[in-house]
């Protein structure tokens, strides 16, 4: 149910970055949605068609860029992406690693005329 | 012609911005306030009345009730002698920091020392809005499971401290708490951990004294 605040978040940041540029149509979304943070899917599109419609955004398309966990052994230096069952680095099983990517959430860029 | 004009900003910023306000509201009153997250069921509205009992008013408390499934109604909140007040999420799966605002308004905040936020039972998202609260806290419950931290990473990323309640039940149900631990301890280093059980009541008053300390420290 948050996809709709979700939408308008993106839709209001991408109107605002658009004005500036003096854009007259925003053709394409670009958004970085990490692992860690992964509480949208592709509904935000169907609200999209919605919210946008009379704005310069109306039809533009989402594009979803999804980073996985990635995870960095401190043992090893092995990079890895984790399952949803055990975060131990898979090359020497130590357990000492730190999240390296997968927090991402955000508008990257838009592509604008 | 299409150009690409670069953005990089935070999807959330808005609620962001509207959460510091939030907490500059707080902190003009004095007041220490915590978000406290977690599943349905896990034990929200317990810890709020444990909590409570266990202060034994040392602490003048306040509730934000954001969870319709199972809250503290009004009358139960008169009883106790709490100020509740009750957000209508509109079926909405977590708060955020515009619904605290209208919440901290009908709050008589001058009088409190300490406001306790039940978020909506959920797992996925909370985490991700911030309210503008000092503290984040998440609930795991044991029945729950001990994989909850691999299933769920971004709620354990999120928190500042970490509750596992139902601890009671640990003889009667398995729970590998090596392993929940071992997940938790990857997804944020350190974060103060308490045991405790609303039913017995173990463990509940480590977490109230902390929470009195950090009220105090906070104040200072
Ligand atoms: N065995 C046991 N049950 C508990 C404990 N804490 C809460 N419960 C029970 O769990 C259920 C849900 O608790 P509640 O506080 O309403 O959870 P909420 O949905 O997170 O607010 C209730 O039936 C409680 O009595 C506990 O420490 N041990
Ligand atoms: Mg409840
Ligand atoms: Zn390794």
């Amino acid at each position: 149910m948050h996809e709709l605040a979700v939408t308008q978040s993106i839709l209001d940041i991408s109107l605002r970055h658009a004005q500036k540029a003096d854009a007259k149509r925003i053709t394409a979304i670009n958004l970085v949605i990490g692992r860690f943070s992964s509480i949208v899917d592709d509904s935000v599109q169907f609200y999209w068609d919605a919210i946008a419609e009379g704005t310069i955004a109306q039809g533009a398309t989402l594009h979803f860029q999804r980073i996985p966990g990635e995870m960095t052994c401190r043992a090893c230096g092995h990079i890895f992406q984790p399952d949803d069952v055990t975060f131990a680095c898979p090359a020497c099983s130590s357990l000492s690693v730190r999240i390296t990517k997968g927090d991402e959430f955000r508008v990257d860029s838009i592509d604008v005329e | 012609m299409t150009t690409r004009v670069p953005v990089v900003e935070k999807i959330l910023s808005a609620n962001d911005r509207m959460a510091a306000r939030n907490r500059e509201t707080l902190d003009r009153a004095g007041l220490y306030a915590i978000n406290i997250m977690a599943s349905p069921g896990a034990g929200k509205t317990s810890l709020i009345l444990k909590t409570l009992e266990s202060l034994n008013g040392r602490l003048r408390l306040g509730v934000v009730e954001g969870d319709l499934a199972s809250s503290i109604d009004a009358d139960r909140a008169a009883a106790a002698g709490l100020p509740a007040v009750q957000i209508n999420t509109g079926g909405d799966c977590h708060l955020d920091a515009a619904m605290l605002a209208d919440a901290l308004i009908a709050l008589p905040l001058a009088e409190l020392d300490l406001v306790l936020v039940e978020n909506v039972g959920n797992l996925i998202c909370p985490a991700n809005f911030q309210i503008g609260t000092h503290l984040n806290v998440l609930i795991a419950s044991i029945p729950e499971g001990d994989d909850k931290p691999y299933k769920y990473p971004g709620m354990y990323r999120g928190v500042q401290a970490l509750i596992v309640n139902k601890i009671d039940l640990l003889p009667h149900v398995p729970f590998d708490l090596e392993y929940f631990k071992r997940g938790v301890e990857v997804l944020n280093p350190g974060v103060i951990t308490f045991l405790l059980s609303c039913k017995t009541g173990e463990g509940v008053n480590a977490w109230a004294e902390w929470l009195v300390r950090q009220v105090k420290d906070k104040k200072e």
